[in-house]
């Protein structure tokens, strides 16, 4: 099996539909190691894409007006046990455009890999992007995945992230992303992470509202087992009038698992107002007693709270 | 041999006694209300049948279907055939209604039981068990719940707190539709209205039964605050 026949049997086994990448209204890039593989582009979108030593550099813009109607498919990866793979992005959404970009990072036989993302993204005025990020490591937990972004909304801007590692060890996850936020701009930022074994979680994230009447809100679900470690940052900054900021972070623990929520909300401006949540413990033994009333086992019952939360 | 039977059930609490020597039989498909003013130790002693955590009475025998149950866990006593319904329902963030409606070994259909309580399928079905529902709705979707795993003992922990008056309806809908499947119910509440649907019903005081009967009867005393075992002074303080 060749190494794109590999990434594609990764891809089904992280629940993503390799038709995506044949279909030719569906844009799409694909990466393994420092290889670019294969890709599409569609009108209105600028795709440019180099090869470097370590990985990839690439361009990504929308032109002003464009509105994809279906999302962008990118498909990163290293199908070998070892490998390093470095991936350099730059995207502009301009004016009025909007689109919806699908990540699937898969590292399948990962023992001693390490994935590093380095994203600067500027979203224009009413401009829109929704960013999906699908990882899937493997059974071994070799991998270091270091994703770094800033991102600057504009005025009337919405920017969505939804991160999601699930399925198979995490390995390393260091996670810092940065957004800024103009005037009535929306940045929702969600995170959801299953740790096993030794894995470590490192999330840090941080909202800025600048702009007047800007939102944000920053979502983490943690479930840690065995001897994992999860260490969540919240950072909101309300600092323009009619700011409005919630970070919201929910872990569950398990066995000897280590969990830290450290909220951060800081406000500068008075007619500003940035809230916090976080919960840390065991499954609730409301939620836990509620289910096993209805005849599941404390596993079975554990399961289906956490993957409830975990979504 | 009655389907629930709690003999001389003691539990104390922090040197605190909340169930003194209580006994109570429910028969098999019989609605059993049990009325009792507030701190008398009938949500307690839900959580002593249902077998929650920290629930163990510290003497007497719980048996249902002819079985010791003092011992077994939760799940063990749902898989023998009792379910509860708690007065606080709790709240799922992730589950959808059709996916909580359908766990355990459910006979009915997620649309049926929720008619059934009121609640229109289209608009519940795809919603989250979660805070998003208001406390009524959580209440009628935990009930629904009941109605969709049919238990041989259904425990309702004040079904009526929190819904609005005009469902009383929905619920005494619901005791027949349990009545009708075979279900026993046990029915904590205040109301006489809701109780008055009941076949039976006794009144708990001070941590015992004072007295097991007809319901008009021993609601009526309830109401008028008359106890054989306190005259009143327990009682009153609802």
């Amino acid at each position: 099996m060749n190494e794109f026949d590999e990434l594609m049997s990764a891809l089904g086994t992280a629940g993503g539909d390799q038709a995506t990448l044949a279909d030719p209204a569906i844009a799409h890039l694909v990466v393994v190691g420092n290889r670019i593989v294969s890709s599409r582009s569609l009108p209105g979108l600028e795709v440019a894409a180099d090869e470097t030593e370590g990985g990839v550099r690439m361009m990504i813009r929308l032109r002003e007006g464009t509105h994809l109607t279906t999302p962008v498919h990118t498909c990163f990866g290293v199908v070998h046990r070892e490998g390093e793979q470095q991936i350099n992005i730059e995207v502009v959404l301009e004016r009025n455009s909007s689109a919806r970009f699908i990540a699937h990072c898969l590292f399948p036989k990962a023992e001693r890999v390490r994935h590093i993302m380095d994203a600067h993204i500027e979203i224009g005025e009413g401009a829109s992007m929704g960013y999906q990020e699908r990882h899937y490591h493997g059974p071994f937990g070799g991998i270091e995945v270091i994703p770094k972004a800033t991102v600057r909304v504009g005025s009337g801007g919405r920017y969505t992230s939804d991160f999601t590692l699930t399925d198979g060890r995490v390995g390393s996850l260091a996670i810092d992303y940065d957004v800024e936020a103009a005037e009535d701009a929306v940045v929702e930022l969600t995170a959801r992470v299953y740790g096993h074994g030794d894995d470590e979680i490192r999330i840090q994230e941080r909202v800025v509202l600048d702009g007047k009447n800007a939102r944000g809100i920053i979502k983490t679900r943690i479930a840690v087992e065995d001897d994992a470690l999860a260490e969540v940052t919240g950072i909101t900054e309300g600092n323009a009038a009619g700011a409005r900021g919630h970070v919201d972070c929910m872990e569950i623990i398990r066995d000897r698992a280590v969990a830290k929520a450290i909220p951060i909300v800081s406000v500068t401006n008075s007619q500003a107002k940035v809230t916090h949540e976080a919960a840390i413990g065991s499954v609730d033994k409301h939620q836990l007693e509620t289910l096993m009333a209805h005849g599941l086992a404390p596993e079975e019952a554990v399961d289906v709270i956490v993957k409830g939360m975990l979504g | 041999m009655s389907l629930l039977e709690l003999r001389d059930i003691t539990y104390t609490v922090s040197g605190r006694t909340i169930l003194a020597g209580l006994t109570l039989a429910v028969e098999a498909g019989e609605v059993h209300a049990l009325l009792g003013s507030n701190g008398t130790g009938k949500s307690t002693l839900a959580s002593l049948i249902m077998g929650c955590q920290g629930y163990q009475p510290d003497s007497g025998d719980i048996v249902f279907a002819d079985t010791l149950i003092n011992h077994l866990k939760i799940y063990e006593r749902a898989l023998l055939g009792i379910s509860m319904a708690w007065q606080e329902p709790a709240r799922f963030e992730g589950l959808r209604v059709r996916d909580y409606l359908t766990l355990g070994r459910v006979t009915d259909q997620p649309e049926s039981t929720l008619r059934l309580v009121g609640l229109e399928p289209s608009r519940y079905l795809s919603r989250m068990v979660d805070r998003s529902l208001s406390g009524g709705e959580r209440k009628r979707i935990e009930l629904a719940s009941i109605l969709a795993l049919r238990p041989k003992l259904a425990i309702l922990d004040e079904p009526d707190s929190g819904i609005d008056l005009l469902s009383t309806d929905d619920i005494i809908r619901v005791l027949d539709h349990l009545r009708c499947a075979g279900s026993a119910v046990l029915l904590i509440t205040h109301r006489d209205e809701i109780a008055a649907a009941a076949d039976q019903a006794s009144q708990i005081c001070g941590g015992r039964i004072v007295c097991t009967g007809n319901v008009a009867q021993v609601t009526a005393d309830f109401k008028n605050k008359k106890c054989i075992s306190c005259d009143g002074e327990v009682c009153s303080d609802e």
